[in-house]
């Protein structure tokens, strides 16, 4: 065994490949070969040993790995639940799996049943795998130092209390979450007590509930993703630090449904995203001191609905374009700053010409601030009467909110649209990282 | 019928004021084609000049065709001719005189942009739609009131009086009273009584199809349920073939009854 130390210090997929060599021993596991069953090949593996699965299909119900190996899928070999047993149960402190097919789990009400668990790990890879019909897909829990990297997970769920999540994490730290692609569970990841780690360049689309969930997690940062036709979007809650850049929030529909939903966040950074079509882009409640920086709205039914207890956050560089309503605050008196963004229906003028409108901005119409209170009143959204109304608030303010608005509105929009996540894996530049440094050690991804 | 219908129709094809109303659509499309380059905001555009102006030339038209022809109307009258035929000729001349500046005032302009290969094309074809049946609506409103009213002046004034009510009274009635009542559920309330004004019916029909974002944002499950399917599309085509079917039943028997 080597020192945890040098461990620390090299990368999980360079060890892996490094131990691989230094071993060297492997075992083959085929249908027709002297060993037939994985389990049979772990439980005659040593230490950093490999064990090679050829094509074909497993059935072997629950295995339990508590070494540190490599396992190794070759022309994709299925591993099958038969739809009532939890399928890879890990507990290694040094381990690599890669491309095996992992199907039919089966929904339990009693047990969390997984497709690959990771149990009290470090260390860990998981890499290029298929995982269809999970309950839920890949589990860690109380684990360190891990990659999952490049899996495809499509489930069908069909309801909220029978499903899954795609990736769940619980009590975990320094993990990287990487371009997965994630459709048809519960939650596309789900995050618990997690903290110092990285969420990047997955697609998360269909899922039931949110893209991603975040609960009690600090000091994370995702971007890159895109979000998709999730049922709510994508849910930060009660979290502090985390940086969410250049993701993608698109066409969140429907009657609760938000590309961002920030509960309770405090002191994070949210740079460089798009939301597009989405019924809400973000809604935001009790969270303070977040900074809006260069995102862009567009298409939304509201662009941004700021709820109660919002305090010293700050809009600016922002795009406004199209939305239905672009802001929505429904408590007076929060001391936010909504300076230097681009609204598309900003009416004032430049006089010399110098970038910024003469004329400070309302982005909270009148309208918006009806809607709010009587929500069925949107049936008259665009009528002549609704525009008057509008017009006479904008002239003198009455009702909305007198300090929301913005003094100094750009009259060009600011360049520079999130791409997010695309199939197949993203560009990822590692320069593009802004916002405070996480503590960068262990992992890194080459 | 026919013979009256295409009499108006020409005589109004002829006027000076169709080709102002068709010019002004045209150049309005144009100009704002060519500064938008985004086909959904210019249908947004058009829609709110289409939901104030053609319920309001529609009206004006009607009433003072009506009234302007009142010595030919007469002669027609001492003539072996049905009389709904002498009207419905008339009224279907001006709407259909009107239906056709609007139509060929904005539709050449986007089909020259090429509106049918684009995403936009059924949000085109509603709004096509909606400004036909608004000039039939209106300019069936204007004959009925024309008819029952022999004094121009109180005509006129009647007429922009309803112009006024269905395009900006209406809605502040409305919103009143959803401020109002907004303890109670009001999703069916707003929902009907949008429906009985064909400006409102047609703004939600263009709606529907633009911001349906916006309008999904509700927990109410009768929106929902409304706003996103085609039952409410259906039912809103029904409601505004109603809006035009009962004024010209309006004129029907009015036109039986009145003593010249």
């Amino acid at each position: 065994m080597l020192h945890p130390h040098i461990i620390k210090t090299l990368t999980a997929t360079a060890f892996l490949m490094m131990a691989v060599a230094l071993q060297g021993r492997v075992i083959e596991v085929c249908p027709e070969c002297p060993v037939s069953s994985i389990s049979e090949a772990i439980e005659l593996a040593q230490p950093c040993d490999t064990v090679l699965v050829k094509k074909g299909t497993y059935s072997e119900g629950n295995i339990l790995i508590g070494k540190d190996l490599t396992l190794f899928g070759e022309g994709n070999p299925i591993l099958d639940g038969g739809g009532n047993s939890e399928i890879l149960t890990i507990h290694s402190q040094f381990f690599h799996i890669e491309g095996f097919t992992i199907q039919n789990i089966g929904t339990s009400y009693t047990q969390d049943r997984a497709g690959i668990r990771m149990k009290e790990s470090q260390n860990f890879t998981i890499k290029n795998n298929r995982l269809l019909d999970a309950f839920f897909a890949i589990y860690l829990e109380k684990s360190k130092d891990g990659v999952v990297e490049n899996n495809f997970v499509l489930g069908q769920a069909e309801n909220e209390a029978g499903s899954g999540n795609a990736i769940h994490l619980w009590y975990c730290e320094n993990i990287i979450v990487k371009d997965n692609h994630l459709a048809g569970h519960r939650d596309g990841i789900y995050l618990e007590f997690v903290d110092n780690s990285r969420v990047t360049g997955n697609i998360a689309e269909n899922n039931l509930r949110y893209g991603l969930h975040f609960m009690f997690s600090n000091d994370n940062f995702y971007h890159h993703n895109t979000f998709r036709n999730n049922g709510a979007g994508v849910a930060v809650m009660y979290s502090r630090r985390i940086d969410m850049f250049q993701n993608v929030f698109e066409k969140n529909w429907g009657a609760a449904s938000y590309g961002l939903l920030l509960k309770e966040i405090h002191d994070s950074r949210i740079e460089q995203n798009s939301f597009l079509e989405n019924t809400v882009g973000i809604f935001t409640e009790t969270s303070n001191r977040l900074t809006y920086v260069r995102n862009t709205f567009a298409h939304n039914g509201w662009a941004m609905k700021i709820s109660g207890g919002c305090q010293q956050n700050v809009l600016t560089q922002n795009n406004f374009m199209s939305n239905s309503f672009d802001l929505a605050v429904q408590i007076a008196g929060m001391d936010n700053n909504y300076d230097g963004n681009f609204w598309s229906d900003y009416s004032g003028y430049d006089l010399d010409r110098d970038g910024v409108g003469d004329v400070p901005h309302r982005p909270m119409k009148l309208f918006s601030y009806i809607v709010t209170r009587t929500p069925e009143s949107i049936v008259l959204m665009r009528s002549l009467f609704v525009d008057i109304l509008n017009f006479s608030e904008k002239v003198s303010p009455i009702f909305t909110p007198e300090n929301v608005v913005d003094h100094a509105p750009k009259m060009k929009q600011t360049s520079g649209i999130a791409q997010g996540a695309e199939t197949p894996g993203p560009k990822i530049d590692p320069a593009a990282k802004p916002g405070h440094s996480l503590t960068q050690n262990a992992l890194t991804i080459k | 019928m026919l013979k009256i219908l295409k009499y108006s129709f020409y005589d109004l094809i002829r006027s000076r004021w169709t080709y102002i109303y068709c010019g002004f659509y045209l150049l309005f499309t144009l100009s704002l084609l060519w500064l938008s380059s985004d086909l959904s905001k210019v249908v947004i555009s058009l829609m709110n000049v289409v939901l104030l102006l053609c319920p309001l030339i529609a009206t004006m038209f009607g009433v003072m065709y009506y009234y302007n022809s009142r010595e030919f109307t007469e002669l027609l009258l001492a003539q072996p001719i049905r009389r709904t035929s002498i009207f419905f000729g008339q009224y279907l001349g001006v709407a259909g005189s009107l239906s056709a500046s609007w139509l060929i005032g904005t539709g050449i302009p986007f089909i020259l942009y090429g509106v049918f290969g684009s995403a936009q094309a059924g949000n085109f074809f509603t709004l096509m739609l909606v400004g036909v049946a608004l000039s039939f609506i209106f300019s069936g409103l204007a004959f009925l009131i024309a008819l029952n009213n022999e004094n121009r002046i109180k005509g006129f004034g009647l007429a922009i009086l309803v112009w006024l009510f269905f395009a900006v009274i209406y809605d502040g009635l409305l919103l009143l009273s959803l401020a109002w009542f907004s303890e109670y559920p009001l999703e069916k309330f707003s929902l009907t009584a949008s429906m009985l004004n064909p400006i409102d019916l047609s703004r939600i029909l263009i709606l529907l199809k633009l911001d349906i974002s916006a309008l999904m944002g509700f927990t109410g499950a009768v929106f929902r349920k409304f706003l996103g399917t085609g039952f409410g599309m259906s039912v809103s085509l029904i409601v505004l073939t109603l809006w035009i079917i009962l004024p010209t039943l309006g004129i029907r028997r009015v036109s039986l009854r009145k003593d010249f």
